[in-house]
């Protein structure tokens, strides 16, 4: 019973108002950036390789994608939902920029904006079936995961699809606006600035929060929560979409087989970020600097000469140690 | 106990059983157990003589659910001992208490669906073999109980496929089958229709032997002059008399439930006439309890909603803010207006501040001001951004105007105090300009002081012209605001008393209406 009883008027002011939701979500962020840090400074240590700019640019190419998923992720999982098709669904957009630019010869502009839409229509579905039907999210996104599996490799008949022909796909990703960062980077950065300000600022931010903290307080309230899930999952949907033409950009090509287990590590970016699985809490920072944990320890692990199947291993063990910490710092000032 | 309207028939006090040995079956002696806020129970008393059926009554919140959870090892006593035949009774569990033959039955049933009965029965301790449940003598095992019991079921059918009154009989023969030698059981007869619950009371007759004892927890009069041998009347969390039930009129025992006198002087005024109807509800009905449920709130009225737990009053609420289903016409000042969710409400107009607060109401992770700007947040946008200045500027204002104690706006409402969450959830709506607030239980929870103040506030905006329905199981709450307070029983709509006319008996007898008490309680003469 302690533990729930109310801290009162009887305190003072000064303290209670010290330990504002501000102040938690803070600490969180910088225990995540310290895990960074310390995650850095080892690799820096451990191998004359990793401080190279060419390495740190490899790394924040592959945190890009990862991260723009993870972007949208947080939201649906700021509801309490899941979102599994983030990762074949960002290949499935990758396929349907293929296919409207290659194939179809479209503007280069309208085959971006189309790979968009494509994932933006993926996570309405998805938005649809969570609401509408009441099938649990976790089951809804695993459906069309490989739904979404199974339609890029019809579309692209299980040959990727080549940008060869499209001036100036590539410079998407990999052209640099900002000498020697790569564009790729800048749109991670410039998504994340966006997601932050909808998180933070905007309804659907705002009501994303208040489902994940009590769907049906919020309901009560007189939120149509139905609506407003399946415009969180459209939100997620235009990221994954995002992530897929920076992904087929950085290839320069479409790549069917690609795409499945990078859900798993986009949601594991935002639980390291700090964002509760439970719904409710959700940092966009706390996101990046999680996807940035992510990419510098799979290229540490690698610069490391770590055969891979043991670099799995030990981004597992981070994950577990990631999460496991934020249990046992909730746990003392819950 | 000030006032005593009749002598009634005084139990004896002796505590020996029938059979000659010097303990009670179980006696309770000033038990006490204090939750944050509230007192539950205090000093509280009970004897159960051996081979006896002692009924437990009480107003909801009179302390009877929490003395069985004590009993069965839910709670731990704060003070007070319990004893077994004169031997002390520690119970640490649920699980314990069987063992030592305290057996309850929950009002809720707690029964696994999708296993079979014999499965429900035994769980936890299935006959093994080998190391593998052993199925047959599972199912003989249940056979057995159930002709011992004379229970027609079928130990291999799934329970879910049973009526509620079946699965009633799979929670008594669970409990019996522990060899119980002490039966508590908490409104048992809820859910069950007239032909289930002589099966029930035979089944209860032919339990209490020499040896055991029944308690026996129920609202419905009839059923308690039926099958119990002597009453224990709780109320406010303290003990208040006990009652042989042979000679004892229904009044006597209702008088000792409700007690507490009233203060008269702070009654509403006499509404005035003519006020327009802001709210009229037709016929509401749900599939499950309500039935053609009819009213009318006014402007500037508050209505009280009265009736015992289960009675429906909640389930009118919800259905009306649109949480639940229901078919029936209401009309907002004059309109017919169709409510399918309660976004649909709060468009009309219509706020729901729900008895479960943490639940349906607050935000609990959140801080004042989102809690407070929950409902009006989709109002107060520039271009889909919140405004955060502002947000903040009403929020302070509201904790101003209700007086809400906190810090600041910035601190989350699961670090205030029951009150002042309460207020909380009623500034949403008045940020959101209802018309029409439904409180349900507007002060559960909530400490004495708090109490004034909500009661102050309600009606301060009922005197703003805001049309409140309350809904309260405190009546000495419902006389104080309501002009008028409308009476339910089970899912109807039993009665619509002026404030005038109303008291706390006549509320009663309307509330127990269908529980068939209306021929006893016709002799009752109006206390007030």
């Amino acid at each position: 019973m302690t533990s729930t009883t109310t801290v009162t008027d009887a305190l003072p002011d000064a303290v209670v108002a010290s330990r504002g939701p501000r102040y938690r979500q803070q600490l969180q962020q910088i225990l995540a950036f310290a895990g960074l840090v310390v995650i850095f400074a080892f690799f820096s240590i451990a191998s004359p390789y990793f401080l190279d700019w060419a390495n740190i640019k490899g790394i924040l190419l592959a945190t890009a994608v990862t991260g723009i998923m993870a972007l949208g992720a947080t939201f649906v999982i700021a509801t309490g939902g899941i979102d599994l098709s983030v990762g074949t669904g960002m290949t499935l957009c990758a396929v349907m920029t293929g296919v409207f630019l290659t194939n179809l010869g479209l503007p280069l502009v309208v085959g971006v904006l189309g790979g968009i839409a494509a994932g933006a229509l993926l996570g309405f579905v998805n938005g649809l079936n969570v609401s509408f039907l009441g099938i649990p999210p976790f089951i809804a996104t695993l459906a069309t995961m490989m739904v979404a599996q199974g339609l890029s490799l019809v579309i692209s008949g299980t040959k990727p699809i080549y940008f060869s022909d499209v001036p100036g796909f590539t410079q998407i990703a990999l052209g640099e606006l900002v000498p020697g960062l790569p564009n790729a980077v800048l749109i991670f950065f410039a998504a994340a600035v966006v997601a932050g300000v909808l998180l933070s600022k905007s309804l659907i931010g705002r009501y994303a929060l208040s489902i994940g903290s009590n769907e049906e307080a919020t309901a009560i309230s007189g939120i149509d929560v139905r609506r407003w899930k399946v415009v969180v999952y459209t939100v997620a949907g235009v990221f994954t979409g995002l992530a897929g033409v920076v992904m087929a950009s950085r290839l320069n090509s479409a790549q069917p087989g690609l795409g499945l287990g990078y859900e798993l590590e986009a949601i594991a970016a935002v639980v390291i970020g700090g964002t509760s699985l439970r719904g409710g809490k959700a940092t966009i920072l706390g996101t990046v600097i999680g996807a940035l944990i992510m990419a510098t320890l799979t290229n540490g692990l690698r610069i490391m000469s770590i055969p891979q199947e043991w670099q799995k291993v030990a981004v597992g063990i981070v994950i577990l140690l990631a999460v496991y910490t934020d249990i046992l710092r909730r746990g003392k000032d819950a | 106990m000030s006032t005593d309207p009749s002598p009634p028939a005084r139990a004896g006090t002796p505590p020996g059983a029938p059979d000659g040995t010097a303990h009670p079956l179980l006696r309770v002696e000033g038990i006490s157990k204090a939750f944050p806020g509230v007192m539950a129970l205090d000093d509280v008393r009970l004897d159960l003589r051996h081979g006896e059926v002692l009924a437990l009554v009480g107003e909801n919140g009179a302390g009877k659910s929490t003395l069985m959870k004590l009993l069965s090892g839910i709670y731990q006593p704060d003070a007070g001992t319990m004893e077994l035949e004169g031997a002390p009774l520690e119970v640490r569990s649920p699980r314990q208490a069987n063992e030592r033959g305290v057996a309850i039955i929950h009002q809720e049933f707690h029964l696994m669906p999708d296993l079979s009965v014999a499965q429900n029965i035994f769980a936890g301790r299935e006959p093994r073999r080998a190391g593998f449940i052993d199925d047959r003598a599972l199912v003989r095992r249940a056979t057995e109980l159930f002709r011992r019991l004379e229970i027609p079921l079928d130990p291999r059918q799934p329970v879910s496929q049973l009526s509620v009154a079946g699965q009633q009989m799979v929670e008594i023969a669970k409990a019996l089958s522990f060899d119980a030698k002490v039966l508590i059981m908490d409104e048992p007869t809820a859910a069950l229709n007239d032909v289930e619950v002589r099966t029930l009371f035979r089944l209860i007759r032919g339990f209490v032997t020499p040896g055991t004892g029944v308690i026996y927890i129920s609202h419905r009069m009839d059923e308690i002059k039926d099958i119990s041998d002597r009453i224990t009347v709780l109320r406010d969390g303290r003990y208040i008399d006990t009652l042989a039930t042979p000679g004892t009129a229904v009044k006597d025992v209702i008088a000792r439930m409700v007690g507490r006198e009233i203060r008269t002087d702070v009654r509403p005024a006499p509404a005035p006439e003519g006020r327009p109807v802001v709210l009229s509800v037709r016929g509401l009905s749900t599939r499950k309890l309500l039935k053609d449920v009819t009213f009318d709130l006014h402007e500037g009225e508050i209505l009280g909603f009265a009736g015992l737990m289960g009675a429906g009053r909640t389930e009118v609420a919800r259905a009306l803010v649109g949480a639940d289903r229901s078919t029936g016409h209401v009309e907002v000042r004059g309109r017919a207006v169709t409510v399918r969710n309660p976004a649909d409400a709060v468009r009309h107009g219509i706020g729901y501040l729900s008895e479960d607060r943490k639940r349906y109401g607050l935000l609990l992770d959140q801080d004042v001001t989102a809690n407070v700007m929950l409902s009006s947040l989709g109002r107060e946008t520039r271009a889909g951004f919140v405004r955060d200045g502002d947000s903040r500027r009403v929020a302070t204002e509201m904790v101003r105007r209700l007086a809400i104690k906190t810090p600041t706006v910035r601190q989350r409402t699961k670090n205030l105090s029951g009150g002042n969450q309460q207020k909380v959830v009623l500034a949403k709506w008045l940020v959101r300009d209802c018309d029409v607030l439904i409180v349900d239980e507007p002060t559960r929870g909530i400490d004495v002081g708090a109490k004034e103040e909500i009661y102050d506030l309600l009606r301060a905006l009922a005197d703003q012209g805001k049309s409140i329905v309350m809904i309260s199981s405190e009546l000495p709450e419902v006389l104080r605001l309501s002009e008028r307070i409308v009476v339910m029983c089970e899912g109807r709509v039993t009665g619509v008393l002026d404030n005038d006319d109303a008291t706390q008996h006549n509320i009663m007898e309307l509330a127990t209406q269908f529980g068939g008490a209306e021929h006893l309680l016709a002799t009752t003469g109006d206390a007030r």
